[in-house]
């Protein structure tokens, strides 16, 4: 017991530098703006405005060379948050470019050949499998770009619509009989 | 009792309406054909479902496994057989479904073997450990998983509060508890004193329950002071009555812990003592059931019991009833549908009628009069919070310390202008959560990605070096043997073992789906053939990847 929790412990550790390590020595010299962006960017590196992820497209935007409201998965609310940051006018999201329900991928565990590819699009590595094993995605971790669903050979990747239950539920915004209010 | 008290400031006084429900003994409820028990009742990950439709079950068996560190366990109420575990209306101001076991009782009542724990001497570790497993929470409103507040965990505590204080109005389900069983309270606090280690313990009680202060002052050996502390609202809060009864203020954000002090529900204390002493697990509640009801008074019910059947123990709704409230009027929300059941959490249930609990008035513009930061019992300014919160600027809202509102309606009670303050802070708080929550996972997507790229970095560079060595090497070894550069000895095989894989998924696809492709539509056709040949791309991208 002991030694399984050292062993765990350490793995963790081991895992725990490496990624500190890493966050060092590939930190590209970060221009605080574009980090301040890619702060408000949703992270889901979905590839829907244009760029090969979220950071690429603060890199745009903080040079100029892209519009603030190229985003959908941040929304309306994310585009008024760029807007704030940078001093410009809020705008509605760019055209054709709708902001999905939150979903999450979720893989037909019956149909999967264990194929691996859908492990090597993920950009969250949110999918766990190995060559020839049956692959799952871990729902906290999906982020919902669906980028894994075109590799997959079989099609046995679909996207889940997340509902609304009693954990994620959320007081609505009060109606009330307001009498004229100045 | 000639302790000093302290009086916090704002609080309302409404009407108690205590009196219609407090008259008459609690009363048991008969064996009922149905239960719901919800694996969500206390605050934290909600229970593991143990029992599948079908299984049979016997009066306290756990049907629902704690999972992960803020929860713990539910158990059947009776024995019968498991007919459903599925979404199930549950007590939520949602009115949402929640995952819950339904038992079907046999009507023979008969349980597992109960095992009194030997307290004294077991191991406090151990002794939580059963608690958690007991399904003990806090029996006051928020449910908070018993075990964990019995825990000191590092600090040292000097002080336990019992909160008998019963504020809101309409509910009497403590003061009947108190007033006939306050023996086996004070035994179930002497457990909570022992695990936590504390010196001091304090009961306190609102003045307007004479007779609770009586009982539990005759009950109450040396060493437990019972305090009668004034009534009001919400004398009752967590933070108020420890404010009241010590002078500790609690910081913002912080726990009465930090200073010290525990404090527990007598309820709570009571069904330890039904857990140490007779070794049952949370089987059960006392439930006030008043308002616009036949017989109004205090029920001994199941957890699990569906609020229909509690309504019709207490001679059901009269004419004219208007809804039910779950809690007290203060507090407490609309209930959504009466399938719902008796949760841990529940210690009252009002129906309304259209004269004591009429609509809201109209709400009217913001007068800021102060009012409502008059009657705060948390000193906050809720006409400034509610501004912030009406206009969504939640960050303004939170910067007048919105986290700080334990949502007890004083501020709406007041205010002249009907404004529904605390619905806004509701809002605001779940806004500001779901934000957190939002960034907290943008966060994680980042470092994963980073990590992500950095991994194939650092693939692509040992790769690019195995190759390097791999040349030199072949170099070596090139003066005799010439090699076929393009021939991947393995292809062949590789190729082959994929055919296999998607023949084997194909076939397994077909067997759950019946296959439908014949007569079909030239259109779906088409998409058939788009399908397979994107199949094949992919096929042909994996075996250059994989080469
Ligand atoms: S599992 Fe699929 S949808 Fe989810 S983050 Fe990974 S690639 Fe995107
Ligand atoms: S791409 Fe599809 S078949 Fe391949 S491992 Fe992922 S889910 Fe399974
Ligand atoms: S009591 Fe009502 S009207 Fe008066 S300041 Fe507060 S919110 Fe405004
Ligand atoms: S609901 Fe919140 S803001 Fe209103 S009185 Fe109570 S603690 Fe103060």
């Amino acid at each position: 017991m002991i030694s399984a929790i050292l062993v765990m412990a350490g793995i963790g550790l081991a895992l725990g530098a490496i990624l500190g390590w890493a966050s060092v020595r590939y930190r590209v010299e970060d221009d605080p703006l574009v980090e301040k962006i890619d702060a408000i960017l949703p992270q889901t590196q979905c590839g829907q405005c244009g760029f090969p992820g979220c950071k690429p497209y603060a890199e745009a935007i903080a040079k100029g060379e892209a519009d603030i409201n190229k985003c959908p998965p941040g929304g309306a609310d994310g585009v008024k948050r760029l807007a704030e940051l940078l001093g410009v006018e809020a705008k509605p999201l760019g055209e054709g470019l709708e902001p999905k329900p939150k979903a999450i991928a979720v893989i037909d565990e019956n149909t999967c050949i264990g194929c691996t590819l859908c492990v090597q699009a993920c950009p969250v590595d949110a999918i766990i499998g190995a060559a020839k094993q049956m692959h799952t995605i871990i729902a906290d971790q999906c982020t919902g770009c669906e980028l894994c669903l075109p590799p997959c050979p079989v099609d046995c990747i679909s996207m889940e619509v997340v509902k609304e239950d009693v954990a994620n539920w959320k007081w609505r915004y009060p109606v009330h009989m307001m009498k004229r209010e100045a | 009792m000639s302790r000093q008290l302290f009086t916090f400031n704002g609080g309302v006084h409404p009407e108690g309406h205590k009196a219609e429900s407090n008259a008459t003994p609690i009363r048991p409820m008969p064996l009922l054909p149905r239960y719901v028990v919800p694996l969500r009742q206390h605050i934290g990950a909600p229970a593991r479902p143990l029992v599948q439709a079908g299984d049979a079950v016997l009066g306290g068996q756990m049907i629902g496994a704690p999972e992960g560190y803020v929860s713990t366990a539910a158990h059947a109420p009776t024995s019968g057989r498991v007919v459903a575990v599925a979404p199930h209306a549950v007590p939520h101001p949602s009115g949402l479904f929640d995952l819950c076991v339904v038992i079907e009782a046999d009507g023979e009542d008969r349980s597992i073997d109960f095992q009194p724990l030997d307290w004294r001497k077991l191991d406090p570790s151990a002794l939580r450990n059963r608690i958690r497993e007991m399904g003990l929470a806090g029996l006051g409103g928020a449910v908070f998983p018993s075990y964990i507040k019995l825990n000191p965990s590092g600090q040292t505590l000097h002080t336990l509060i019992l909160n008998g204080a019963e504020c809101e109005p309409w509910i009497t389900c403590d003061d009947r508890l108190m007033r006939e069983r306050a023996a086996e309270i004070v035994l179930g606090i002497e457990v909570m004193a022992h695990t936590l280690g504390v010196k001091t313990i304090l009961i306190g009680i609102e003045d307007n329950k004479p007779e609770a202060l009586a009982a539990m002052g005759a009950a109450a050996p040396s060493g437990m002071e019972v305090v009668a502390v004034p009534t009001g609202y919400p004398g009752g809060g967590g933070k108020q009555l420890t404010y009241t009864l010590t002078g500790v203020e609690t910081p913002t954000g912080g726990r009465s812990t930090d200073a010290g002090i525990q404090v527990f529900n007598v309820g709570t204390a009571y069904s330890l003592y039904r857990a140490v002493y007779l070794g049952e697990p949370l089987l059960s509640r006392v439930v006030t059931v008043t308002g616009h009801v036949a017989n109004p008074g205090n029920f001994e019910a199941r957890i699990g019991t569906p609020m229909t059947d509690l309504l019709a123990a207490a001679g059901g709704a009269l004419d004219g009833a208007d809804g039910e409230i779950v809690g007290g009027p203060m507090m407490g929300f609309d209930l959504m549908d009466q399938a719902a059941p008796v949760t841990k959490s529940v210690n009252c249930l009002i129906v309304k009628d259209p004269v004591r609990f009429p609509p809201r008035p109209t709400t009217l513009p913001c007068i800021r009069c102060g009012a409502c930061a008059r009657a705060c019992p948390a000193d906050l300014q809720p006409f400034e919070m509610y501004w912030f919160s009406r206009a969504k600027d939640f960050g303004k809202a939170q910067s007048y310390n919105l986290f700080d509102c334990i949502e007890c309606g004083c501020c709406a009670y007041v205010c002249p202008s009907h404004i529904p303050l605390v619905d806004f802070f509701r809002f605001a708080k779940s806004e500001i959560w779901e934000r957190e929550q939002e960034k907290h996972g943008a966060d994680q997507a980042r470092q994963r990605h980073e990590f992500k790229e950095f991994r194939l970095e650092r693939e692509k560079r040992e790769k690019a070096e195995k190759f390097a060595r791999a040349a030199e090497k072949n170099k070596e070894a090139a003066a005799t043997t010439t090699t076929d550069a393009t021939a991947d000895p393995d292809a062949e095989k590789k190729k082959a073992i994929l055919q296999a894989a998607l023949d084997r998924a194909k076939k397994a696809k077909e067997a759950v789906t019946p296959r439908n492709t014949d007569n079909l539509p030239p259109r779906v056709e088409k998409e058939i053939a788009e399908i397979e040949a994107r199949r094949a791309q992919a096929e042909a991208k994996t075996e250059s990847g994989e080469g």
